[in-house]
């Protein structure tokens, strides 16, 4: 993080003044090019266009979204009737499912984070025996597929009973292989072995060194494993899938999916593919809203765990 | 996997408590450690090894109408191994890896060098509006790009008959597993890029800018000095890339709905095992597929590192 700042101020120092001193290094940040730009910006357009498409098309009544063109509002503007719609459809169902999502992904990403977190500290900091194999042992698990293991997790969770409750989507999800080694990497760097020391001398205990003084040197990095693993299991469709049979127990994917279905199997006779459509605009924007208010922290964090190695 | 792995991070740790310690507090520590690493270990073990190995069991079974559950030895995965279904699922999802995974990450790492160099005005937005598709459920993504996709009202046939081109095909036989691709490229350029970013940004700058200064342009630079020091990044990419292809499901299940005869149940290996275990409800055959297909990935992936690294070690002795 503190590389990422300096390297921020030097560029803004250097943009502010000093243009073509005698003598002065070569500063490559101050060179713009007009074509990157536009090339850029143009590549930019296939990445934004369909969510504008999501947005423009959630403002349209059934009728307007197949009779307009699509990248731009026509019609009335209808996204009041139908997130109106959207939350009074079979009872209310998607506000549980809003809830749902959020329990699942909030329940699932602070397990996975304080999990990872704990593991990744004592793989840093302390040199036990048999830390070289378990640390081989979680980096290879990076490579076996969740998916693949759901179907026979889903046969023990149904000899357990588990299947059909939030348990069978929250206790997979705690499992963050990719989150151990972030979480190792970014506490070796962020947390000083003298500070550890010190808090050992003064008497605390390995678990309070941990929670006073290592989880608040490991910011960006917890930001970081937290947010992936709530897209994660916010966007987790197969393993809800699989598990749960109730719909009031869905997350948002698994009752988007159904509810296309029937809007498929409708022949959009029904005024449901309106509903589907503003159902999807609002489920994506909580998480591009969590992306961007909390982009400092988890981009630093990124940037502490992809270069070594 | 070894410890030379280029995942690997090995690092001197100066934890080593001094001798004047003792051993009780050497000890202490060490039951912390495993104190710490426990409820992870429990979880992994409970959710990764027992379902692995519950996976291999129950793969060596074959559920008979009468009898019940018979021994069969390695009978499931024979049957797999000339299963034409699965075979050709397999080759489907090979062929998605070999197009889709190299355009996708040449493209990340495109954007990635672009943004680093600093010489697009806004970086800091593109960057972030090339990333939002991953915030994107892969389900909600899909079904966009079905309604996008549409060869009716969809905005691209709008546009293309209104430039007269014609109404594109994406929802074809032949064409839907392409039009799979452009799906996940769109939802994971911007997650791999914000990888291979984020490493290009840890190389200490004095690196490349004594390149710069000895006269080495642009590309030069960013071909032999920035894209060899974020090998690492690179390769953990690619590996991302192995598992998420080999396991597509939220797209072919989901089109499946918009375009039920381009889709069959066999389409990619992830959905014809889940097809296998839920609508034949053959869960032995299924487990053995989900075995055979977690063997496949580790395989790929293994390969996939074991030629970085063999490269890397040529590399350095060339120079």
């Amino acid at each position: 993080m503190t590389d990422l700042d300096t390297r921020a101020a030097v560029t803004i120092g250097d943009a502010t003044g000093n243009r073509r001193r005698a003598g002065r290094p070569y500063v490559p940040e101050k060179r713009r090019s007009i074509l990157l730009t536009v090339v850029l910006w143009l590549c930019v357009l296939y990445f934004v266009l369909p969510l504008w498409w999501l947005f423009v098309s959630s403002t349209k009544s059934n009728a307007a979204l197949f009779s307009t063109f699509g990248l731009w509002f026509g019609g009335d503007f209808s996204l009041l009737e139908n997130l109106q719609t959207l939350f009074t459809v079979r009872d209310g169902i998607y506000l549980r499912w809003v809830l749902n999502t959020i329990v699942y992904a909030l329940v699932s990403a602070t397990g996975a984070t304080l999990l990872a977190a704990m593991a990744g500290y004592a793989f840093a900091k302390f040199d036990f025996p048999g830390r070289k194999a378990l640390f081989s042992v979680t980096l290879g698990a990076i490579m076996i597929p969740l998916t693949a293991l759901a179907i026979p997790t889903y046969l023990l969770f149904a000899s357990a009973g588990l299947t059909d409750t939030p348990w069978a989507i929250i206790i997979p999800s705690f499992v963050s292989p990719f989150g151990v080694y972030l979480m190792r990497v970014y506490s070796a760097d962020a947390i000083d072995d003298s500070l550890i020391e010190a808090a050992r001398v003064d008497g605390a205990g390995e678990f309070r060194i941990f929670w006073q003084v290592g989880l608040r040197l490991l910011g960006p990095g917890l930001v970081t494993v937290f947010l992936f693993s709530l897209v994660g299991t916010w966007n987790n469709y197969f393993l809800p899938l699989i598990m749960l049979n109730s719909s009031e127990l869905y997350p948002l994917t698994v009752g988007l999916a159904q509810i296309q279905a029937a809007a498929s199997a409708g022949g959009g006779a029904q005024a449901l593919f309106s509903t589907v459509i503003t159902g999807s605009f609002v489920a994506v924007v909580p998480l591009i809203i969590a992306f961007l208010f909390l982009q400092r922290y988890w981009q630093s964090g990124l940037a502490t765990g992809s270069v070594k190695g | 996997m070894s410890s030379s792995s280029a995942l690997t991070v090995e690092r001197p740790t100066a934890t080593a408590p001094p001798r004047r310690h003792g051993s009780t507090t050497k000890r202490k520590q060490n039951v912390a450690a495993y104190l710490f690493i426990l409820p992870f270990m429990v979880v992994f073990i409970a959710m990764l090894i027992v379902p692995l190995a519950y996976a291999g069991y129950l793969s060596l079974f074959e559920s008979k109408l009468i009898g019940g559950e018979v021994f069969t030895g390695l009978g499931n995965y024979v049957r797999a191994l000339t299963d034409p279904n699965f075979l050709g699922s397999l080759g489907r999802a090979v062929l998605f890896f070999i197009i889709q995974v190299p355009i996708m990450l040449a493209l990340s790492l495109f954007f990635a060098l672009a943004l680093d160099s600093r010489r697009a005005r806004g970086s800091k937005a593109i960057r972030l509006l090339i990333f939002m598709p991953y915030a994107v459920p892969a389900v909600v993504a899909t079904l966009m790009w079905g309604y996008l996709y549409g060869p009716d009202f969809g905005p691209i046939a709008q546009v293309s008959r209104a430039i007269g081109l014609g109404t594109p095909e994406f929802l074809t036989p032949e064409t839907i597993l392409y039009s799979m691709m452009n799906i996940v490229t769109w939802e994971f350029i911007g997650y791999n890029m914000i990888i291979m970013y984020a490493a290009l940004r840890s190389i200490p700058s004095e690196l490349y800018e004594a390149a710069e200064i000895d006269g080495a342009g642009q590309f030069r630079v960013a071909w032999s000095v920035k894209i060899p020091s974020i090998r690492p990044a690179i390769l953990l990419t690619v590996i991302f890339s192995v598992i998420g292809t080999f396991q597509l499901f939220s797209e072919p299940s989901l089109l499946n709905a918009i375009a039920g005869n381009a889709i069959t149940n066999d389409i990619l290996p992830n959905y014809y095992a889940y097809n296998v275990a839920f609508i034949n409800q053959e869960i032995n055959y299924a487990a053995a597929l989900a075995f055979l297909l977690g063997i496949v990935i580790a395989v790929v992936s293994y390969i996939v590192q074991l030629s970085a690294e063999r490269r890397e070690r040529r590399e350095r002795n060339w120079t």
